[in-house]
């Protein structure tokens, strides 16, 4: 059971990494526009090139 | 063929254009959607056409003529827009026309496709478009006529700061319920380890018990201190203003619970850890402001709607040549040259003999009307005729439009509140709730000290009316999703409440009953005249022409070019065609050239605008034009009628018209000739007989009215301002909306009141068992959160039903765009 003290900071650590991730993809602007992307998804099967960001 | 433009869905009429789209031929109903379709062909973008949910706006005429744009590249203008680091510009325009998530991708790729071009990024959802090119490629005038070839029109934004705000707004909201939901999961995580110990009645091992308890404390520190900033800092707003709010209670239950959890930690193993509680309840709290905060956040900016109505471009007469300058550098007494088909940048008096002007911005009727010189003009405008020359009397801030819009601001800051006494209550009930939980900390400590805290907790955290806050909310923001999908948009949220009681419905005339276009009724031909050469020879004289009775007869193709055309104001067009002289316009002008009589072939029907064709000899034809009427008026007005609501009909048009419009909707009441301030007198005298109306219209004029009515729709193809004024828009124009709305809000308003009742027993009920110690603190916080989720499944039956799996299939895909629809025209686009 004393593995639990070097698993729980280690995914502490995780989670603080997941957090840091989710604060950039808000501040890059990622969450303004929810819909036009799952548009784009599910309406171009031929298109492979990404989109110009 | 199907009847329909393939570009826009609008009806075909008369048209035989048509555009080349890779290998097959296309109907179309007017050159500027053949140009854009023939645009989009060329470019291999046909998938646009796949993929749009929403039919386009009709792409402007005079946005396809290269001159409109070359003003921008001009450095003075361009600069005050383009940022430019290098040889690389970025600009942020906002863009006219936009009205699903099709229209972004198509912008974009028009944009992308265009050599320079570094980067476009449209925001279908702010209407932004966002574009970096090379400066040594294009100028901003080269990427503003490449979106507006695409059929859309670019202009300078307004003022952005609300839109900024709201953006700031959310993100900081999402990275609140970021860190509360990320710290609020991993903290039961270790509760649940804790409790799964006790309940099986085994000891835990100290150290561990120790750690958990160490760890639970460190995750929950950055819940409690940045995700819970907003609650605290509103409690502390509240005392200082001294009312007590919603945060007070929260705010002080979340520092005792923090605090005793704290100390517990450090004063060895005894005592009750509260972390689960804290985090759970600041999640809660903060998604419940989160949904309050983006269904409040859905209203038009009348900022940009003004920017969107008037030019940024005019043409200032200095010395003897005309200089393209900015219209935010015009002054008074500047002189101006207004061209055909342009509006007129700022009011301003005429220096012309005659003008005729389409002033149907500001007054709704767009019959052309006819100014003398030295009468004062207004901004906004449109020049029908030739080319004038105005004196600048006002510009920017002091024009009509200006003071429209003023006005217009000022009543929507001060619509009512129906928050206002929700709020009265609820500082009463959180008082009493203090007093409560004080009384319980009393007597416990008097009984039993050491239940004291976890029941003064349990009290605080009981009696939170979180779940009573997002009541509200939660059945709005899921009536507004069923109201998207019906296709009326809802830019104030407050009015779905207002829309269950309202009893008198004013319906404006053109463009809200009827379509707003003119269109021809009966063609009648003198003996021995072919018909279909008439039309030809008609729509070959009014090519040229903006009037709106050009636009009902100019929709064949000409046969041959016209010479010596001239155009009489207020009278019709003279030109040469094929070596003969015809005459089009009204009776008397065009009975001028054969004989002085006054001839029609035969009596025209009531209500008809009556346009003669004649030649040097006779009167070769008479097209009787009218406002078509709109398809399910008559319908909707009785479906209303049934539901206890009395329409009546304000309209500025002549009262002949209006009977007649009347009659075939069944409208008793009518008035016609109404100016807006009529209109608005009428509609507060009817408020101050105690009735709730329901205004509907599309124009400028009706802005006023649609600003003070309880409840106002605008069409989804009105104006800009009214549609910021509006409390709706009915985006696909169809009138049998608005009796199912109406339904929707009566429905909105039983659910609304369900919860409000359950959130209330819930928090009357659970207090004097949390008070005698029933209820230990976590349970507290379990059962705030369940009465929140309570509350919003009971909103979700607002939602829109999916009757059998076949409709399932369409509808996933067509929630995207409903969604987006009424995300892209938030910020008032659709005009």
């Amino acid at each position: 059971m004393s593995i639990l003290f070097v698993l729980v900071p280690l995914s502490l650590a995780l989670v603080a990494l997941g957090i840091w991730g989710f604060f950039w993809a808000v501040d890059s602007g990622q969450f303004d526009d929810m819909e036009s992307p799952a548009w784009e998804i599910l309406h171009e099967p031929h298109d492979s090139e990404p989109h110009s960001d | 063929m199907n009847a329909t433009c393939f570009h826009c869905s609008e009806p075909l009429g008369k048209s035989a254009l048509v555009a080349r789209i890779g290998d097959r031929d296309e109907s179309v109903c007017c050159a500027g959607c053949r140009a854009v379709a023939e645009l989009i062909a060329g470019a291999g973008l046909e998938q646009y056409y796949e993929m749009r949910s929403e039919r386009p706006a009709r792409p402007p005429i005079s946005g396809l003529e290269a001159d409109a744009w070359t003003a921008y590249a001009r450095s003075e203008i361009a600069d005050a827009l383009v940022v430019g680091q290098g040889d690389l510009d970025t600009v942020t325009l906002g863009v006219e026309g936009l009205r699903c998530s099709a229209c972004a991708w198509l912008i974009d790729k028009v944009l992308s496709q265009l050599e320079g071009v570094v980067s476009a990024t449209t925001n279908a959802a702010t209407g932004r478009v966002h574009v970096e090119w090379q400066r040594s490629v294009l100028t901003l005038a080269d990427v503003m006529r490449a979106i507006a070839r695409a059929g859309y029109r670019p202009f300078p934004p307004g003022d952005s700061r609300v839109l900024d705000q709201q953006q700031s707004e959310r993100r900081v909201g999402l990275r609140h319920l970021a860190v509360s939901g990320f710290g609020m999961m991993q903290v039961m995580m270790f509760a649940v380890a804790v409790y799964s110990a006790q309940l099986q009645g085994d000891a835990i091992e100290p150290r561990l018990l120790e750690f958990f308890r160490m760890v639970s404390m460190l995750v929950a520190a950055p819940v409690m201190f940045y995700a819970g900033l907003p609650i605290f800092s509103g409690a502390l707003r509240s005392l200082s203003r001294r009312t007590v709010g919603m945060d007070v209670p929260v705010a002080l239950a979340l520092v005792l619970a923090f605090g005793a959890s704290v100390y517990n930690v450090f004063d060895g193993n005894t005592g009750e850890v509260y972390f689960d509680s804290v985090t759970m309840f600041i999640f809660f709290v903060t998604l419940g402001r989160y949904i309050q905060m983006s269904v409040r956040n859905r209203t038009t900016s009348i900022t940009d709607a003004l920017a969107k109505q008037m030019p940024s471009v005019a043409h200032r007469i200095q010395e003897n040549s005309c200089v393209d300058v900015a219209v935010a550098a015009l002054a008074v007494d500047d002189l101006v040259l207004v061209r055909r088909g342009e509006v007129l940048p700022a009011d301003g008096e005429l220096l012309e003999a005659v003008a005729q002007l389409d002033e149907s911005l500001l007054s709704g009727e767009s019959a052309a009307v006819r100014r003398g010189r030295g009468e004062t003009l207004s901004g906004g405008s449109l020049n029908l005729g030739d080319p004038i020359r105005i004196k600048v009397t006002a510009i920017a801030q002091a024009s009509v439009l200006a003071h429209v819009v003023t006005l217009l601001e000022k009543a929507q800051a001060q619509r009512p509140r129906i928050s206002a006494a929700a709020d009265k209550a609820s500082t009463h009930f959180l008082s009493a709730v203090l007093i409560a939980a004080t009384l319980t900390a009393a007597i416990w400590a008097w009984l039993d000290p050491s239940r004291a805290f976890p029941a003064t907790l349990a009290v605080l955290v009981v009696a939170c009316p979180c779940a009573f806050a997002i009541a509200m909310p939660a059945a709005v923001s899921a009536a507004i999703a069923h109201l998207a999908r019906l296709g009326v948009l809802v830019t104030n949220p407050n009015a779905l409440e207002k829309l269950a009681e309202i009893d008198h419905a004013i319906f404006d005339k053109t463009g809200t009953l009827t379509r707003g276009e003119l269109q021809m009724q009966r063609c009648i031909v003198a003996e021995g005249v072919d018909e279909l050469q008439c039309r030809q020879i008609a729509a070959s004289l009014e090519a040229s022409s903006e009037h709106p009775i050009a636009r009902a007869l100019a929709d064949l193709t000409p046969i041959a070019p016209v010479s010596n055309v001239r155009t009489v104001v207020g009278a019709g067009i003279e030109g040469e065609l094929a070596q003969r002289r015809y005459r089009i316009g009204t009776p008397e002008f065009a009975a001028e050239m054969h004989n002085g009589f006054v001839r029609t072939l035969a009596d025209p029907q009531a209500g008809s605008t009556v346009v003669v064709l004649s030649d040097e000899h006779r009167v070769l034809a008479q097209f009787e034009l009218q406002d078509q009427l709109r398809d399910g008026a008559p319908e909707t007005i009785s479906a209303l009628r049934e539901s206890g609501i009395a329409s009546e009909i304000l309209s500025g048009d002549r009262q002949s018209v209006v009977d007649i419009l009347g009659e075939r909707c069944g409208i008793s009441q009518r008035l016609a000739r109404q100016s807006p301030e009529q209109k608005l007198a009428r509609l507060q005298s009817l408020q101050q007989q105690g009735h709730r109306v329901l205004m509907l219209g599309d124009g400028i004029n009706d802005a006023p009215v649609l600003a003070a009515a309880d409840v106002s729709i605008a069409m989804g193809r009105g104006t800009a301002l009214a549609h910021a004024s509006a409390d709706m828009i009915l985006m696909t124009e169809d009138l049998a909306a608005v009796p199912a709305a109406l339904q929707l809000s009566q429905r909105m308003r039983r659910i609304v009141r369900q919860n409000l009742f359950w959130s209330a027993a819930y928090n009357f009920g659970s207090l004097p068992l949390a008070a005698l110690g029933f209820i230990p603190p976590w349970l507290a916080a379990v059962g705030m959160s369940a009465s929140s989720v309570l509350v919003v499944l009971n909103a979700t039956r607002l939602l829109p039903r999916r009757s059998n799996a076949a409709q399932v299939q369409i509808r996933a895909t067509d929630i995207p765009s409903i969604i987006a629809t009424s995300r892209a025209a938030t910020a008032g686009l659709a005009s």
